[in-house]
């Protein structure tokens, strides 16, 4: 039925291959490498499409595939398997059709950088292994797309080579994602473990975990050990508190990957993961109960910090942190389809807001290099105004910041409601998280519309001699934008809840996959709410009337009375300073791991390294040359001295014959 | 009759004395006279155990051992003159170029 699903992700994988090894020296043509790599996602692209309206149309929702046995150790038999059901088919066309926007925007962004031909393999390369993670259909096939991301966000974080604060921000995200992975595989050897020792059922297969996962006994210690694993895995990738410092910093990369890696894909594997093993997740309360939490809190204090940042990229990336802590929130309180839901939604106008922001700072930098002068581009201190010469940029911008905020009948506003709605309601949510999420949709829509106003509206701040050189960017670059801003409007019509007389219909679609586990373990709007509309109706006037009063506010403070935010910097100052300073996390975690664990190599260097082992080393050589120069003093040249030691040895012989 | 153990003695004797000279001794010749001795030493040995045990295995060995020393001596001999022709002297002292 779906024969070549395995065609899906090796697609951008030849891609790769093609111009990552050919690139260079024999296809030098910046339309050509382009071109191949597009060409391989659209082509990809279209194969899901296909997939997903035969799925669509078809009864049987679940699919396995499996290409050949890969580790066939004892009780470890896993195979080349992919899994297509709902979840995945609904990631692929994400992550496929965002990856071949993103990709024909490239074309036009990259113009003239010198590693065009590396920049393309790896974006297809990080579209393999994103593909083989949301398509595998064991955990061992999904780890090898979870690890690949994480390489290929290395390889484009740290895409100019030269700037050592590239550099640094690709180790960064590295080995924080390391932690995280660590955790996921803790997880997952021990699910194994558990499973196959105590219960006989050796697999890392999807489907059968699912089976299979009620034998670890709901509530218990087991199961709660291993989801948690799962999730430290999931808050590494997904930049969750307490592993979210890699992302902001990820902003050192070309802003195409920002908008793929760091805003639609990459980060959105933890949700994924969740999603994909909810019915495990399902059976640990205590574990959704801390997913819940710690998506509320990293809602909340990503949103905080994006008050203060004056570079646009940071905006975005704390915007995204905190939109993934509502992902997270959907996750831990039950509502398994609001958290993909906000996923998709996300992942279509935060591509849209990155990719507008890089078309700004691309039509700055053409200001800039036109004047000679190296500002900034990405600092919104030195935008403004334009909104009239850049049309296409600036409405497409606004309408994804719309959506984000949560204006009625966007994408966002669907998704987010949905969220809030479970977070209040479901057996597993709470009024309190209900608040946090409340509160940092007001914060978002207030940020996004500082970011808004401080680059479109007002005065223009740019310097006289390049403020007249800014010109809208290419086709390549505003179809892109023009495509996601559309999506972004009307993404959210798939899910138009019931209270609004809609028939939620991606509520029937993730049925399949989540239905089943909600049911067992009682996920579901509690009792006492379920059909209770003008409850849901209050929710979500009061959700649309923080996210109006966020834009007001920031559009009061930062049009209308643009001398408000300094006095408000100069009277809160102390505030402002740490929050502008991100709360001084990044401090922290070098005082607490980064130099403890620098000075732990230095000592292991200096001290053991070179004083022990290369003393050691060292010191057979000497002690062997001491030795020798006392022993050469028997070599006299002498015969009758060798005579003599021959008469010892032999003397010594007979003695040991006669007498031993 | 003289007892076999003092044929042996006596050949232990003969032969530490040689030993004994060849480890001393600075010239090159009474090394050689030292070495002599102790092959004649190991000669009355087989002799002895010869005609003690009755066997004549003993007394062909000692021709053999004869003709080796009279062999090693010319050689040994011809060995000397180049020494002496090199350095002028024959005291073993004197070869001691291989020291450390």
């Amino acid at each position: 039925m779906y024969d070549y699903l395995w065609l899906i992700p090796l697609l951008p994988l030849i891609g790769a291959l093609i111009n990552g090894l050919l690139g260079k020296r024999f296809i030098k043509s910046e339309k050509a490498i382009g071109g191949i790599a597009t060409g391989f996602m659209l082509l990809s692209f279209l194969l899901s499409c296909k997939y997903f309206f035969q799925m669509l149309g078809s009864e049987a929702k679940v699919f396995e595939q499996s290409i050949g046995s890969w580790i066939s150790v004892g009780q470890l038999q896993v195979n080349w398997e992919f899994l297509l059901d709902p979840l995945s088919a609904l990631m692929i066309m994400v992550v496929t059709g965002v990856g071949t926007l993103i990709h024909l925007y490239s074309i036009g962004y990259m113009h003239g950088e010198v590693g065009f031909y590396r920049y393309f393999s790896y974006l297809n390369l990080f579209c393999f292994a994103m593909l083989m993670l949301v398509l595998g259909g064991n955990a061992l096939v999904m780890f090898i797309g979870w690890e690949g991301v994480g390489l290929c966000s290395y390889l484009l974080i740290g895409y100019y080579m030269e700037k050592k604060s590239a550099g640094d921000a690709a180790k960064k995200a590295f080995v924080v994602n390391r932690v995280g992975d660590f955790g996921f595989l803790l997880g997952l050897l021990t699910l194994f473990w558990t499973l196959g020792s105590e219960h006989g059922v050796w697999t890392l297969n999807f489907v059968k975990i699912s089976e299979n996962a009620h034998l670890l006994g709901t509530g218990s210690i087991v199961v709660t050990v291993i989801t948690l694993c799962f999730f430290l895995g999931a808050t590494g990738k997904s930049a969750q508190l307490p592993l979210y410092t890699w992302l902001p910093d990820a902003m050192e990369g070309p802003t195409p990957v920002s908008a793929l890696i760091h805003a639609a894909t990459m980060v959105t594997a933890g949700v994924y993961m969740i999603g994909r093993m909810s019915g495990l997740f399902a059976m640990a309360p205590t574990t959704m109960m801390v997913i819940a939490i710690i998506g509320a809190a990293t809602a909340v204090f990503a949103a905080t910090i994006g008050f203060a940042q004056n570079d646009i990229k940071r905006v975005l990336a704390y915007s995204t942190v905190s939109q993934l802590g509502y992902m997270f929130l959907a996750m831990g309180v039950g509502a398994f389809t609001g958290g993909i839901f906000h996923l998709m939604t996300h992942a279509f106008f935060k591509a849209c807001l990155f990719l507008g922001s890089g078309s700004v700072i691309h039509g700055m930098h053409h200001g800039y290099h036109h004047a000679h002068l190296d500002d900034d581009a990405q600092d919104m201190r030195n935008m403004g105004g334009l909104r009239k010469k850049m049309p296409i940029t600036f409405w497409t911008f606004m309408l994804a910041t719309l959506a984000i905020s949560g204006f009625p009948l966007l994408s966002g506003f669907f998704s987010k409601d949905e969220i809030l709605w479970w977070t209040f309601a479901s057996t597993h949510g709470s009024w309190m998280l209900w608040v946090a999420g409340f509160l940092a949709a007001g914060m978002t829509a207030f940020y996004m519309f500082r970011a808004v106003s401080m680059t479109f509206f007002g005065e223009q701040r740019t310097d006289a001699r390049a403020k007249d050189h800014i010109p809208e960017s290419p086709w390549m670059i505003t179809l892109p934008l023009v495509i996601l801003a559309g999506l972004a409007v009307v993404g959210g019509l798939v899910g138009i809840p019931e209270v609004l007389g809609g028939s939620n219909a991606i509520h029937h679609y993730f049925q399949p996959v989540f239905g089943q586990a909600s049911e067992t373990y009682h996920i579901a709007i509690k009792e006492a709410f379920e059909g209770n509309h003008g409850l849901e109706w209050a929710l979500m006037i009061s959700s649309v009337l923080i996210g109006f009063t966020g834009i007001g506010l920031a559009l009061f403070m930062y049009i209308k009375r643009p001398d408000l935010p300094g006095k408000f910097t100069a009277k809160f100052s102390g505030l402002h300073k740490a929050v502008f300073n991100k709360w001084y996390v990044d401090e922290l975690y070098d005082f607490l791991f980064v130099n403890p664990t620098k000075r732990c190599g230095l000592f292991l260097w200096k001290g053991f390294d070179v004083c022990i082992v290369d003393g050691v080393v060292n010191g057979v050589g000497r002690v062997t040359t001491l030795v020798s120069s006392g022993l050469r003093y028997t070599q006299t040249g002498m015969t009758q001295h060798y005579a003599m030691w021959m008469v010892i040895g032999v003397v010594m012989m007979v003695g040991f014959y006669i007498f031993g | 009759m003289v007892s076999i153990d003092q044929y042996l003695v006596l050949s232990a004797i003969l032969f530490s004395i040689g030993t004994f000279g060849v480890l001393t001794r600075k010239n090159a010749i009474v090394i050689f006279m030292c070495i002599e001795l102790m092959l004649n030493a190991v000669n009355l040995t087989f002799i002895a155990l010869s005609n003690h045990l009755g066997n004549m295995d003993g007394q062909v060995f000692v021709f053999f051992i004869m003709t080796v020393a009279a062999a090693e001596a010319a050689v040994g001999l011809a060995l000397i003159i180049a020494f002496y022709r090199n350095r002028d002297s024959i005291a073993v002292d004197d070869f001691n170029l291989l020291k450390w």
